[in-house]
């Protein structure tokens, strides 16, 4: 029978023995009543609350305990005994025994509806899946259902339709709304060439894509995981609660019998009384809501900032983000666009042309640079052959014959440079431009100077950081005189600059020593960075071995939503610790109240009345945690 | 005389719960048999879970098949937090969950309260 059977069968067999409660002091005494409220009761113990006996009994033969072990044992004693009581014409307390099932079922519907309300948002995240797409089968174009589109596939998306799958547009244009994926809610106008990401709506324009991503490996799939994982993962302080039920249980079980013992043995109180204290210590000590304290805080935590398009891991991140001290930022990518330009050439065209045939096959953002001006150009680069990388320093190779190399200011240590390009070099760099050198035969020939602008974002992300007290830090491979330059653009307090690419964790470190550090990097350069920081966070757009190795995910790649990931996490955790404390304190304050240690100024709990503060807690607990969907950040 | 006689069965039924649930008590643990290219074991979900401790051999793929006789609510998910799985267990239906045995290690599962545990022993 299910919960909600239960509760109704519980309830309307209850209420008989609640109006024969009312009636009482009224000294209306309805004939036979403690024969009716032993059969009413008998039924609510055998229907709705013999599957709590059967769950006790069974984890008990198994030396385990839970909350249906107070529940079984609380109303079983009040039951049994008030069998006993009726036999020898004592009081009965039938109704303690309906009563405290009846609320303990209440707390259980609510809360059941409750859980699944707090669970919606992976459901909801599937749901946005495309059922279907139209793909271009043998010069035709086919209705398929969504699992049977396949990489290379080229499918035609229509306005008003769901993109299907991750891929790259190969003809035609159209805005896009990505606001389901990237939490961002403007719509992004896409061209031939630029990626399309599943799940999202094409608004006004017709366009055919390429299938890149399908099934599990799509963005969506992927942020769906995470998400599982993030809200099935336990947060360290829950590892308080996890001892919980073996040990608190039992522990409850001995202070009831003591506080029978006392009442009964050394306080002379009759023994109904002493029962009666013993079931209420018993029934108000249920610790449901110590367990659902954390999980449900995090399932509503971590779903709502999956929609606004920051993935978190998991609940250790956002303990650890509550002591975070200094926020430090990749530059490149990071806080800056990552799409370099050469903006100056100094030297001749042979300069551009050595430099390109160098930087062919690398994937650098440098280097990129450099090949879209010899393409725009229009210079043909010759191929290099033994290429060797200097690391952290650039790369050598012999070109035409003759000993080529392209790198950073600190190949200068091996090579020697004239004054005048030395002068040239410092008044780029001032300009918050990178300088890359160029040189053929063992001598420099030319700079290029390159530079990649910081994002419109980044400078309001700074001023709100700051805001929060939290000091920022840029960590870049680029010479001070760049990096100090894009830093005062944006507003960072602190610049660490010429950072070899193996040397950024062992910077982390050095910073940690002034407190936790979270670390935010997109490059696969950045990914022991960011498992060597507090906290890691990842720009969506970066590698997947950076978003492998980060804590959070910013899917939106917009530097704001660091802070926005930080005050999320932050009140996540806080009503994790809210959580935990009201249910510690109500287990704490209402065990001795039920036990009557209070009961010399009146104080007392009567079973029924526990139940009720019971179910009470458990539903403010979850509701508190839904109510995070609401909280402003 | 009668108090005395309530007050010694107490005290003794005291040390009988801190003997039956705070005393070391056998585990009931089950190594996975091995079929073909895969490892299966039935889970008794009833009062906690039967068995609490499973061995899987690494590399080989792995199903646990839940089946739920207990009708407490406490125990209507499992979670496998490693695994990012919580799947609903709805009662007297068996549910097959997938297990990931590529990596050896100790991975730890527990009922939606996080009130019942058991454990998986990849090796």
């Amino acid at each position: 029978m299910s919960i909600t059977k239960r509760f109704w069968t519980a309830l309307v067999l209850s209420v008989p023995m609640l109006i024969n409660m009312v009636l009482m002091p009224l000294h209306i005494e309805v004939p036979g009543s403690k024969w009716i409220q032993f059969g009413l009761t008998t039924v609510i113990m055998i229907v709705a609350a013999g599957p709590f006996i059967q769950s006790a009994w069974a984890s008990a033969k198994k030396h385990h305990s839970n909350m249906d072990t107070l529940v079984a044992i609380g109303t079983a004693t009040a039951y049994i005994y008030s069998i006993y009581a009726m036999l020898t014409n004592q009081p009965v307390y039938f109704e303690s025994a309906a009563f405290v099932i009846t609320f303990v079922l209440l707390g259980q519907v609510f809360e059941e509806r409750m859980r699944s309300n707090a669970s919606g948002a992976v459901a909801k995240l599937v749901d946005l899946q495309a059922k279907d797409a139209e793909v271009l089968r043998g010069g035709k174009v086919v209705r398929v259902p969504l699992d049977q589109v396949v990489q290379g596939d080229l499918i035609r998306v229509r306005p008003g339709q769901k993109v299907a799958v991750d891929g790259e547009i190969v003809d035609g244009s159209s805005t896009i709304d990505e606001s389901m994926v990237t939490g961002e809610s403007m719509p992004v106008t896409k061209h031939a060439g630029d990626k399309v990401i599943g799940a999202t709506i094409n608004n006004t324009g017709t366009f055919t894509f390429r299938a890149e991503k399908v099934g599990s490996d799509t963005m969506l799939a992927q942020i769906v995981e995470l998400v599982k994982k993030a809200q099935t993962s336990h947060a360290p302080i829950q590892k308080l609660t996890d001892k919980v039920a073996d040990v608190f249980v039992p522990i409850v079980l001995i202070i009831a019998l003591a506080t029978f013992l006392v009442w009964y043995v050394a306080l002379g109180a009759t023994l109904a009384h002493a029962l009666i204290f013993a079931v209420a210590v018993v029934v108000i000590a249920c610790p449901c809501a110590l367990g659902l304290a954390t999980p449900t805080a995090l399932m509503v935590g971590t779903g709502r900032s999956a929609k606004m398009g920051i993935l978190i891991k998991n609940g250790e991140v956002l303990e650890e983000v509550n002591d975070v001290r200094t926020v430090v930022f990749d530059k490149t990518g990071t806080i800056t666009a990552g799409k370099p330009v050469v903006t100056d050439i100094v030297g001749d065209n042979q300069v551009i042309r050595v430099a390109a045939s160098l930087e062919a096959s690398s994937e650098h953002p440098l280097a990129e640079a450099v090949m879209a001006k010899a393409k725009a150009m229009q210079i043909e680069a010759p191929v290099a052959t033994d290429f060797a990388a200097i690391s952290g320093k650039g790369v050598r190779a012999t070109v035409e014959g003759q000993e080529a190399f392209v790198g950073s200011e600190k190949l200068l240590e091996d090579y020697l440079v004239s004054d005048a390009l030395r002068e040239k070099m410092a008044q780029l760099q001032d300009e918050a431009k990178t300088v890359v050198f160029v040189g053929l035969g063992g001598k420099v020939i030319g700079l290029i100077a390159i530079q990649d602008a910081p994002k419109a974002t980044s400078k309001e992300a700074m001023a709100a950081l700051h805001k929060r007290g939290l000091k920022t830090v840029m960590l870049t491979g680029d010479n001070e005189r760049v990096a100090r330059a894009i830093a005062d653009q944006v507003g960072i307090d602190d610049v660490v600059a010429g950072v070899l690419p193996g040397a950024k964790a062992e910077h982390i470190q050095r910073l940690q020593q002034d407190g936790p550090v979270a670390f935010v990097g997109d490059g696969i350069n950045d990914a022991p960075a960011l498992t060597t920081a507090d906290v890691g966070i990842a720009m969506g757009s970066g590698t997947d071995i950076a978003i492998e190795s980060g804590g959070i995910i910013l899917v939106k790649n917009d530097l704001r939503d660091v802070d926005r990931a930080l005050s999320l996490s932050k009140q996540t955790f806080n009503r994790i610790k809210l959580n935990l404390f009201w249910a510690f304190i109500y287990n704490v304050l209402g065990i001795p109240v039920a036990a009557g240690v209070f009961a010399g100024i009146g104080l007392t709990l009567s079973p029924e009345l526990a139940g009720l503060a019971m179910a009470f807690i458990s539903l403010s607990v979850v509701t508190s945690s839904v109510l995070l969907n609401r909280a402003r950040i | 005389m009668a108090k005395l006689i309530v007050l010694i069965a107490g005290v003794a039924l005291i040390g009988f719960i801190i003997w039956w649930f705070f005393g070391n008590h056998a585990v009931d643990s089950e190594a996975a048999s091995v079929e073909g290219n895969q490892q299966t074991v039935a889970v008794t979900v009833k009062g906690g879970y039967s068995p609490e401790v499973i061995e899987l051999k690494r590399g080989v793929p792995a199903t646990l098949n839940f089946t739920r006789l207990d009708s407490s609510s406490c125990l209507d998910h499992v979670v496998f937090p490693d695994f990012g799985v919580n799947q609903e267990l709805p009662q007297n239906q068996t549910e097959s969950i997938a297990i990931d045995t590529s990596k050896p290690g100790e991975y730890a599962w527990a009922c939606g309260m996080d009130m019942f545990h058991g454990k998986l022993i990849v090796k």
